[in-house]
């Protein structure tokens, strides 16, 4: 082994040491977190994970979650492709303008945008929906998904498409069966990233939702000040949001490093 | 070569009535705000500018832009050379590079206020590991809910170990795209470690870093859940950055106006530094 890799070694340990922290703590009971300082669980114990399961209020969160991601991924690589399509072909009148314009709203800060959306997701009547948290989402995801999949899409040749059409392919039926399948590494990525900002954001999210949406890291805050001092609980229901995650980071293992290193600046 | 064609308008169509139905009406809604006084009722008053002079001229504001400059400073100052040294150090192939990939990937992907809790349950002084060993072991008196300055190392200790990865990964990315041809040419040369950084490795990671310097200015500019569920903005207010402060001030104290007016301000500083970042960053390339 190379001296070298110490430092990913080094640096990997790291990002462990409170990762681990957290699942020891969600095996232990209460009673042992707070008497006192333990680097193993003593009493090995699943009862935090059971409550966790048993509890709508609890199991309904992660369900909330996964699906105003999904929503919000769906939408926004949807929208983004043909627009990264024309961004990437296409010169047309403002089109340097209105990319950058579309960065501009990656750079807004979430709190600015708390209040007007909920006032204004009140007054369509989709506050406290999956549809509502998805678009408001959409708001820095399009523009991210939009920059990558531009990325993916310069790098294929233009012959591509005019060979399809001498073919006598129309654009629908080219988009869909030619281009899609050449770019799927891009969309992958697209749709790691979207994943990824959605499920991870909470402002907005906990803002816009006060029941039926209620997203899991909002059950959480709530039961960190209002039942007291759980940490058992609370570490058990963090350890749980980590899976989707890793999930994810698995299958796109192979492209994520290409994901922005293929994007224009 | 692209084609003329303002076709590309309808493609953009769907995107750019998402973002508009988005950004626009809501920053309506705020500029909107930011001109009048409200009683509550959805009784409003015109103020002019009043607001704007007020917070231009409220210590309160410029501690909170100053201590959010500092932070942003201090996490750009460790992340980008910690993360450069990271990649260049990770193996370029076999078993062990998506290993090393996803276990790095992984802090990215935790919701941000598991990422707080997390932290929070890492440095509790007598029961969290960092904690304990940095109270009972080394006998440093830690706690971040009474020393300020505790409390800032446990915030940017926090971003490092958050967000270092994505530099990790973009300069990465751009140092795997290197030829071998390259190196080989260097090794006849007999260029030293250092050139071959400073002449291959660096220019070929010039376009990634950009974007990685960005992405780590605007996120860690607007970062508000992390800080938020690990200290509230305390001890005192040593750790209110200025997102903390806008929602204090917004949902807090419902303040509408001199809210809506720091968010214009806000905003347009982020727009401004990302502006200055990415002409300086990519003024060569234009020659």
């Amino acid at each position: 082994m190379k001296k070298r890799y110490i430092i990913p070694v080094l640096y990997i340990a790291f990002l462990m040491l409170p990762i681990y922290w957290l699942i020891a703590m969600s095996f232990k009971t209460t009673n042992e977190i707070l008497s006192g300082f333990s680097l193993f669980p003593q009493t090995f114990t699943l009862a935090n994970y059971k409550v966790i399961f048993t509890d709508p209020t609890w199991y309904w969160g992660y369900i909330n979650s996964i699906a105003y991601v999904t929503l919000n991924t769906v939408i926004s690589v949807t929208v983004a492709l043909p627009a990264a399509y024309a961004f990437s072909r296409y010169r047309f009148l403002g089109d340097k303008q209105l990319f950058f314009w579309l960065l501009t709203n990656r750079m807004a800060p979430a709190a600015v945008f708390a209040l007007p959306f909920f006032q204004l997701y009140s007054a369509v009547g989709l506050f406290d929906t999956y549809l509502a948290v998805a678009l408001a989402h959409t708001l820095f995801n399009v523009p991210l998904a939009v920059w990558i999949l531009e990325g993916f899409m310069g790098g294929v040749p233009k012959e591509l498409d005019e060979t399809a059409y001498v073919d006598g392919y129309s654009f629908p039926r080219f988009f869909v069966t030619v281009f899609l399948p050449t770019i799927k590494a891009g969309v992958g990525v697209a749709a790691f990233f979207c994943f990824m900002f959605s499920w991870v954001e909470l402002l907005l999210a906990k803002t816009l939702t006060a029941v039926a949406a209620k997203p899991i890291a909002a059950t959480m805050t709530k039961t960190a000040s209002s039942a007291g001092y759980e940490l058992g609980l609370l570490a058990a229901a963090g350890t749980l949001t980590i899976i989707p995650g890793a999930i994810v980071i698995y299958f796109v293992r192979n492209y994520i490093a290409k994901g922005f290193a293929l994007g224009r600046v | 070569m692209k084609t003329q064609n303002n076709r590309g308008w309808f493609f953009v169509l769907p995107v750019l009535l998402l973002v508009a139905f988005n950004a626009l009406i809501p920053i309506m809604t705020v500029v909107n705000y930011s001109v009048q006084e409200t009683f509550g009722a959805n009784v409003f008053f015109w103020q002019g500018l009043d607001w704007f002079q007020q917070l231009l001229n409220s210590d309160r504001f410029h501690a909170a832009l100053g201590r959010q400059f500092l932070f942003t400073g201090l996490i750009l100052a460790i992340e980008v050379p910690l993360g450069i040294i990271i990649a260049l150090s990770m193996p370029r192939q076999g078993f062990w590079v998506p290993v090393c990939l996803v276990l790095m990937a992984l802090p990215m992907l935790i919701p941000w206020n598991v990422v707080g809790a997390m932290w929070n349950i890492f440095t509790l002084p007598d029961i969290g590991l960092l904690g304990y060993f940095m109270n009972h072991t080394l006998g440093i008196n830690y706690d971040m809910t009474q020393n300020p300055f505790a409390a800032w190392v446990t915030i940017v200790t926090m971003d490092v170990w958050h967000w270092t990865s994505l530099v990790v990964l973009l300069s990465y990315a751009g140092l795997v795209s290197i030829p071998d041809a390259y190196y080989q040419a260097a090794k006849i040369d007999g260029a030293s470690a250092w050139s071959v950084f400073r002449y291959i490795q660096l220019p070929k990671m010039k376009t990634v870093l950009t974007i990685a310097i960005l992405l780590r200015f605007m996120d860690s500019f607007n970062i508000y859940t992390e800080p938020f569920v690990l200290t509230g903005g305390g001890p005192g207010n040593s750790t209110t950055l200025l997102s903390i402060d806008l929602v204090k001030i917004a949902l807090g104290q419902f303040d509408l106006g001199p809210a809506a007016a720091m968010s214009l301000i806000y905003f347009a500083i982020t727009l401004l530094v990302s502006w200055l970042f990415y002409t300086l960053m990519t003024k060569d390339d234009a020659k």
